[in-house]
């Protein structure tokens, strides 16, 4: 199919040299055209380099309290996590370990990625309420906690595209599945060399919720 | 200014983690499998030669169920949730019972659920898809816009990458619906992508799509713009009718093959650019964290993968005698080719029965014949697709993942028929 758009789009090319019109046409003349506002108001993504970050800046220091009136109650005051809500802070050198702990600070590739994330979804329940300031100032506070910058750096839109994050370079790419021994379709059928000793219970370890219906 | 004393915060983390494996364990009840049983027990007045009374009653009018409900008698038959794997109910999961399923078909009320942020409730009319970046048109559709492109209708698989990630380290859930019930299978109705985007055009930098719902979550993904003009799907109806509310409803992305997270659901926005977008659902989650420290990203395809789902721990073997092993299989790479069933725990295996249609991404039906006479088995079974994939063991997985990704565990399980019949999900090794 990727070619079928591609050829409509490269003989509409021509159509478009004749008339000066568009670059394609459109084929069943259905929807509408968004204007400018229309996109501007759902636009929201931010990416690593920084391609949609909503002009606004913010420190810690300013971050610190609209971080802990409106995320604490969950995340902690130092970004721990509260009960079973989720940590946001610690976790360094703790993800080659038996119990990695991956947070904005250990793991999150991207500053831009939490800005995104907090403007979109957080605080949980009352999405999309935080003002493009305010979500810097989350920011930077989480990323001081997490010592990635210090406390009166004033990120912006400028510069999350910018921030050095401890593990941009934890990641692998691309896909190399499949990683298994390839059989060919065709594994053992029959005397195979294979161990059948049980070395562990899901009933032993006793979390399965019991039934109440 | 405060500032975060990590250590003490891991190890409060630890304990907390523990203390809830050690508080689920004090809870003694009757377990799921002898509950079913005992819901089944017959009455022998209803039994021959006696009139059972439902003989001799009028029943229920047509319109006392104006929309169908299943009998009173498959209460038992309903999507389980595991509670202390999340903190809230908006942001959590429950599970498909495949074990009480047949055919390939998931029923649209059993299909397991995933959000992030609650369930969107949108009336119809409120919907826009709007398209926007690297087109030669930003454009806003409405629903009625999208039904009147031409149709596609299709069945395919949707996994949760996750499904069976708290198998990883060991047998955890004593049940085929928790291990395994992060699937369901529907045929959709839609249009395709590659139709749509004829209306919007295609700028030529155009590589990478940013897929955003309208929930509370906001989900994003981002797809490569192969996949998307492949057979990606904007989809309204699943089964024959409207998308469930918890399904997207009244629109969702379906990226058939690919792991669940990214066939955003309530979607709203898809955002063409020339690269990917990196947002916290393929950073933070669905990344495969592996010993080293590193992670895989960008891991979308679901590997082929089977269960049993009959017997299973909640399908105790009830009597001796021939019974059907029942079980499904599916591969994110086309159809399924072969199941092979063990029962003495990976030594010998024999070829299942599958049964048609056997359709490419989608759930596939096999079933085997068994006799039982009170001994113990080791059931396994092992899916091959098209591409001559063969499903692993878990021990071949750990070697090159390690146990903490989370992701992608498509390892054959095994369960243990005892001599009573009673069927437990257990680890060889
Ligand atoms: C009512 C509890 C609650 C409050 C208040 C809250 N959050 Fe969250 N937060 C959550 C939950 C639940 C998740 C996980 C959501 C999911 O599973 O998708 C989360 C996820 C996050 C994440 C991503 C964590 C990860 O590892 O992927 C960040 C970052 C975050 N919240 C920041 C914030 C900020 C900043 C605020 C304040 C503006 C805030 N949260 C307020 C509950 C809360």
């Amino acid at each position: 199919m990727s070619g079928l758009v591609r050829c409509i789009l490269s003989f509409s090319l021509i159509i478009f040299l004749v008339n000066t019109t568009f670059a394609s046409e459109r084929k069943f003349n259905l929807g509408q055209i968004a204007t400018k506002e229309e996109v501007a108001g759902w636009d929201i993504d931010v990416r690593p380099d920084g391609l949609g970050a909503p002009i606004g800046s913010g420190t810690a220091l300013l971050g610190e309290e609209i971080y802990t009136e409106g995320c604490a109650g969950c995340h902690g005051d130092f970004g721990e996590g509260a009960d079973r809500w989720p940590p946001l802070v610690g976790g360094e050198g703790s993800l080659a370990s038996h119990d990695p702990e991956k947070t904005t600070g250990s793991y999150w590739p991207y500053a831009s990625t939490i800005y995104d994330y907090i403007y979109r979804a957080m605080p949980y329940g009352d999405a999309q309420s935080l003002s493009y300031d305010e979500t810097y100032e989350i920011v930077a506070y989480l990323l001081y906690m997490s010592d990635i910058i210090e406390e009166d750096f004033v990120l912006s839109n400028k510069n999350i595209g910018e921030i050095e994050m401890p593990n941009k370079d934890g990641f692998l790419l691309p896909d190399p599945r499949p990683d298994i021994k390839n059989t060919q379709g065709d594994p053992c059928m029959s005397n195979c060399q294979v161990s059948t000793k049980i070395i562990g219970k899901a009933r032993d370890i006793d979390v399965t919720p019991e039934d109440d219906n | 200014m405060k500032k975060n004393k990590k250590n003490e915060v891991s190890n409060s983390k630890k304990i907390n983690r523990r203390k809830l494996l050690i508080g689920a364990s004090s809870i003694g009840a009757i377990s799921l499998a002898s509950k079913n049983l005992l819901s089944q027990e017959a009455n022998p007045e209803n039994l021959p030669p006696n009139l059972p009374e439902w003989t001799q009653y009028l029943g229920d009018g047509v319109d006392v169920n104006p929309y169908g409900m299943p009998s009173e008698f498959e209460g038992h038959v309903i999507r389980r949730n595991v509670e202390w794997l999340t903190a809230s109910a908006e942001s959590s999961v429950n599970f498909t019972p495949l074990q009480d399923l047949e055919g390939f078909v998931t029923p649209n009320g059993l299909c397991f659920e995933r959000h992030h942020g609650g369930v969107a409730v949108i009336n119809p009319q409120d919907f826009r898809l709007m398209i926007n970046g690297l087109v030669d048109r930003e454009m806003i559709f409405t629903l009625d816009d999208l039904k009147r492109f031409p149709q596609t209708n299709k069945f395919y698989f949707l996994e949760c990458a996750a499904n069976g990630g708290m198998e990883w380290k060991g047998s955890q859930l004593n049940g085929c619906q928790y291990t395994f019930g992060m699937v369901h299978n529907v045929q959709y109705t839609g249009v395709k992508l590659s139709d749509l985007l004829l209306e919007t055009g295609l700028k030529d930098k155009a590589k990478w799509v940013l897929a955003e719902g309208s929930d509370s979550s906001g989900m994003t993904r981002s797809i490569p713009i192969e996949k998307i003009l492949d057979d990606c799907i904007i989809a309204w109806a699943m089964n024959g009718e409207a998308l469930r509310p918890e399904q997207g409803y009244p629109a969702r992305l379906v990226v058939p093959g690919w792991e669940g997270n990214m066939w955003v659901k309530w979607i709203r926005r898809l955002e063409f650019g020339d690269k990917p977008y990196l947002t916290r659902e393929e950073t933070s989650k669905y990344t495969d964290l592996l010993t080293s420290g590193k992670a895989r990203m960008f891991t979308w395809v679901m590997d082929a993968k089977s269960v049993i789902t009959s017997p299973s721990p909640e399908k105790p073997i009830l009597s001796k005698g021939v019974h059907q092993l029942r079980g499904l299989a599916w591969s994110g790479r086309g159809k399924i080719k072969r199941v092979d069933v063990s029962i003495d725990g990976g030594k010998n295996w024999k070829t299942a029965q599958l049964h048609s249609p056997i359709l490419s991404k989608s759930l596939t039906r096999f079933t085997l014949p068994f006799e039982w006479n009170d001994e113990e088995l080791l059931l396994q079974s092992r899916a091959i697709d098209e591409t001559n994939y063969v499903q692993p063991t878990i021990g071949e997985l750990q070697k090159i993942r390690g146990v903490n990704s989370i992701y992608h565990n498509n390892s054959i399980a095994t369960w243990l028929v005892s001599k009573n019949g009673k069927v437990d999900n257990v680890r060889l090794g």
